[in-house]
């Protein structure tokens, strides 16, 4: 290997990855609100919504993050909507991770028992403050291993933002293979998505155990 | 001195307006109410009314014309044969259930009508639920504190007290930071009939508490509600124990196929019931003597 190239090109990889790990936060945030509004809706079984909610769940899962990038990116600028890339990226992640996220968490409100809801009503609880004090907690620590895999999987999705012109680790790596050196440029690829990832997972498994232990689940 | 404290407070609860029932005719024993009548003693309080209550399932009719009154202090129970609709009629009165028709007063308010608030009647009826759930991701203490705090906005240096001091009364004062899953049955129940009184309800509905308990833990659930008939809580009460429900009832209510069959004192409905239905019932916890053939 070529220990100059890869001195070299180091600051761009950082750059790189600032870049994908910005996408991927934004797009696991949004995601995770869209997911619980979601499965709050379908929780509720609130009419209308819900069906809004079953189609878009549907067509977030069943399409590709690319497909749905290029609709964004090259259709919509048609009918004079113009999103700039990194938008068109987080938009983008937040319809794909959304739909999962929803998914994830209405396993985890499914598991939450009716007795639970039941006992909260009898205290008083309202809807809002049941889900909060009582349901929810419950639901993200069920749901919790399921919630760290899609997260990771958004992660890993943000791969594929450089159609939309977004200057991330999979962007430079292709710029530089252009100019040979197809063995440091690709290690260097994999270490800096390892280097995003792995904490992430690592903080995951904490979690995942932490809740087993604290009680809840178990 | 702590549960004298307790004790007037619930005293204090009921407005003052009755000053026709003292803190002496509280006290059970006392003065049994069965027999009692209003007596003219200015205008009679109830805490709970139901007249006429109808709920169906569809075709079925689960309840069918129900009416009930219990005033401050007084101890029903509800007996009678699994699908009769006791549980049902509990769950009709903090609105689990929706009713078809009649009418039910709370403390002199009518809640079958008009905009019904049930997050805030719902405070006034602490209700104990067979399958004795407690929020697992929470400890005791949390469990207990969490409806006062976040449902009535109050304090947790004002709960926290009175949480404690039920607690030690039902004898779990040491367990208050376990986790639920680290109590046994009985202790969980007994933490959710915590849970219900500190929320200072009117009225307390008991749906067969202790039908999921192991029986050696009955007794330990069962003791805690005595105790709480003998502190002048209004009690309505559905249980298939029937000593219990002889010792802790003024009158017992025995209902079969969604109406009530007989209501009577709990001597009377034990020693002499006037239906043969709860006659019936009630063989059904007698067992008569064997005679084994002596082998060979």
């Amino acid at each position: 290997m070529d220990i100059d190239f890869i001195l070299k090109v180091l600051p761009f990889y950082g750059a790189a990855t600032w870049v994908t790990l910005t996408l991927a936060f934004y797009g696991v945030l949004f995601s995770l609100i869209v997911g619980t509004i979601c499965a709050v809706i379908n929780f509720y079984k609130i009419p209308v919504l819900r069906r809004i909610v079953y189609a878009y769940v549907e067509m977030g899962r069943n399409t590709p993050l690319m497909i749905q990038l290029f609709f964004l990116y090259f259709a919509l600028p048609r009918l004079g909507i113009m999103i700039d890339g990194k938008h068109c990226a987080i938009i983008g992640l937040t319809f794909l991770g959304g739909a999962y996220m929803s998914e994830a968490i209405r396993s985890g409100l499914s598991a939450v028992g009716r007795i639970q809801v039941e006992t909260g009503m009898s205290l008083g609880f309202g809807k809002l403050k049941l889900l909060r004090y009582i349901i929810m907690p419950q639901a993200v620590a069920v749901a919790l291993p399921v919630i760290a895999a899609t997260t990771i999987f958004l992660m890993k999705e943000t791969s594929v933002v450089s159609i939309v012109a977004m200057q991330d680790l999979v962007y430079l790596a292709k710029d530089l293979l252009k100019e040979g050196h197809s063995a440091e440029s690709n290690f260097l690829l994999v270490v800096s998505y390892l280097i995003i990832i792995l904490p992430v997972s690592l903080v995951f498994s904490y979690l995942e155990r932490r809740s087993r232990f604290a009680g809840f689940g178990s | 001195m702590e549960q004298s404290k307790i004790e007037i407070k619930l005293l204090k609860d009921e407005k003052s307006e009755d000053d026709g029932i003292d803190s002496e005719s509280r006290k059970k024993g006392s003065d049994p109410k069965s027999g009692d009548q209003p007596d003219g003693q200015g205008e009679e309080k109830f805490i709970l009314r139901i007249k006429n209550l109808v709920k169906s399932y569809g075709e079925r009719l689960v309840l069918n014309g129900i009416s009930l009154d219990l005033r401050p202090a007084d101890v029903l129970v509800l007996v009678g044969p699994s699908g009769c609709g006791k549980s049902t009629l509990l769950r009709c009165l903090n609105g689990l259930e929706p009713i078809n028709s009649g009418d039910i007063e709370l403390d002199g308010e009518l809640i079958t009508t008009g905009d019904i608030k049930w997050t805030e009647i719902r405070q006034k009826i602490g209700m104990v639920f067979q399958s004795y759930e407690l929020f697992p991701h929470l400890t005791v203490i949390e469990n207990i504190l969490l409806g006062p705090r976040k449902v009535q906005g109050r304090k947790k240096e004002d709960v926290l007290p009175e949480a404690n001091s039920w607690l030690e009364r039902v004898g779990l004062l040491d367990r208050a930071d376990a986790y639920p899953r680290q109590l046994s049955g009985g202790q969980k129940q007994r933490v959710a009939i915590v849970r219900a009184l500190t929320m200072q309800p009117k009225i307390m509905l008991f749906d067969e508490v202790t039908a999921s308990l192991d029986p050696e833990m009955v007794r330990e659930v069962l003791d805690v509600i005595l105790e709480l008939a003998t502190q002048g809580l209004t009690m309505l009460i559905v249980t298939h124990e029937m000593a219990f429900a002889r010792a802790v009832a003024d009158q017992v209510i025995f209902l079969d196929k969604g109406v009530i069959v007989e209501a009577s004192p709990p001597e009377k409905f034990f020693n002499n019931p006037d239906s043969d239905r709860a006659r019936k019932f009630l063989n059904v916890f007698e067992f008569n003597e064997i005679h084994k053939v002596q082998s060979l």
